[in-house]
């Protein structure tokens, strides 16, 4: 199989894409984050825009400047992992059901409902007929389009994919979390996550998408190296898992300079992070994102471009920080992930 | 303008998200489809589910489409004539 490179990134998130440089986060004092307002115009025709719930927006936008970046028209393969797909046109249209008392229904909220039209809108802009996938795999519906990527690279003839996750929130429909506990019931600040002690996170929408090619070019930031989902692990396995999964790619435990840990404040299961802080990884620079940007089912990609991000740059930006441990010119990073104790994923980057 | 050609344009605008769109910027005898409004077959479709919603119009000839929604001048003269509500 042909080494994997990042050659193009791009996110959009409750924060500014340039919080890595400017180090200023947007502080939200409500348990579901919406995503910035950016001016998708800039890059989707208003003719498009009009029709697009958050979700699509979103993911054209990232993925129309993530191939720019890459210097790339047309990818071999569009993937995209979604967890809850497009949420925001299902709650539409079943609100249209309920008004017109199943009656006559307007027909775009319907065809625009499902989890892959994200992926299907942005083929249709780029007017790319290859391989087009969407992984729907709870929390790790990320990490499972990236095993798509794997796969599809040892074909030599695949030389760019789009890869990417994204999920919104919709008004009524993201609420429902908070029934069975999975957004905290008390509002928080997003930077007082950690330290929240309550159980339940915050939930946001997010997209990161990103150019993987098999050569390497300028704009490179770094080499994707493996991916790993484990549904279910007893935690007292999970340490020999992350050491199987390090000696699959030769890397040792001292290989590793940084750790992106999904830490989302919640009390019932943090503690996996926990223990892995304080055992494990207690002498590696310790990296935290969901204070920043919440939590959903393809956050993971956010971890992913930030940890392009961080060995593009060689640096470890301060507020994504959870420890004091210093790391000058990261090497090797591993993003480890669960979500309620489920679908643990592991990613592996490695500076090129 | 009529009272209907009006109501017409705003239903059109609302319903199609043609969130940047006046009403004063659609002229009665523009084409919707194509070169004029742009509009493309969603956008049919929400139309007929207009027709039927707000005028009680049901089209059983899916050819009469292209001449219906010809103009906003085409579809109120079908909605005049045709009309149930």
């Amino acid at each position: 199989m042909s080494k994997i490179y990042i050659n193009g990134i791009s996110s959009v998130s409750p924060q500014s894409e340039d919080i890595y440089e400017n180090e200023i986060p947007q502080t939200y004092n409500e348990n579901i984050l919406p995503a910035i307002n950016i001016d998708y115009k800039s890059l989707i025709k208003p003719m498009m825009l009009r029709r697009m719930s958050k979700a699509v927006k979103m993911g054209l936008y990232c993925s129309k400047k993530a191939l720019q970046e890459a210097g790339i028209a047309d990818p071999g393969a569009i993937l995209v992992g979604t967890g809850q797909g497009c949420m925001q046109d299902t709650e539409k249209f079943m609100s249209n059901m309920l008004e017109s008392e199943e009656g006559l229904l307007s027909p775009t909220s319907f065809i625009q409902s499902t989890h892959n039209t994200v992926a299907g809108q942005i083929a249709l802009d780029l007017k790319c007929k290859g391989h087009n996938m969407t992984f729907t795999q709870n929390s790790a519906s990320f990490e499972t389009a990236l095993l798509d990527t794997v796969l599809l690279f040892e074909d030599e003839q695949v030389q760019n994919i789009l890869v990417g996750g994204v999920d919104e929130t919709s008004e009524e429909f993201t609420g429902f979390q908070k029934l069975d506990g999975q957004i905290k019931e008390a509002s928080i600040n997003n930077l007082d996550l950690f330290a929240s002690g309550t159980s339940g996170t915050i939930i946001s929408e997010s997209a990161a998408f990103f150019t993987l090619s098999s050569e390497k070019n300028d704009s490179t930031y770094a080499e994707f190296k493996d991916v790993q989902i484990i549904n279910k692990v007893e935690k007292s396995d999970l340490i020999s898992k992350i050491e199987e999964f390090l000696s699959r790619n030769k890397l040792r435990l001292a290989d590793i300079d940084a750790v992106i840990l999904g830490r989302n404040g919640d009390s019932r299961f943090d503690h996996y992070y926990e223990d892995l802080q304080q055992g494990l990884f207690a002498e590696k620079c310790q990296v935290g994102f969901k204070h920043l940007v919440g939590d959903n089912n393809s956050v993971s990609s956010y971890a992913f471009w930030l940890a392009s991000k961080i060995l593009k740059e060689k640096r470890i930006s301060q507020i994504f920080k959870l420890n004091a441990v210093n790391c000058n010119a990261p090497r090797n990073i591993l993003i480890y992930n669960q979500y309620l104790g489920r679908n643990h994923g592991l990613i592996l980057l490695q500076s090129h | 303008m009529s009272d209907l050609h009006t109501e017409l344009k705003k239903s059109i605008i609302e319903q199609l998200n043609l969130e940047d769109m006046e009403v004063s910027e659609i002229e009665n005898d523009e084409h919707l489809f194509g070169d004029g409004l742009g509009l493309d077959s969603i956008d049919a479709l929400e139309l007929i589910v207009l027709l039927e919603k707000d005028y009680g119009i049901k089209l059983t000839d899916p050819n009469q489409g292209k001449e219906i929604f010809n103009s906003i001048n085409t579809m109120a003269d079908f909605i005049e004539k045709n009309r149930t509500r």
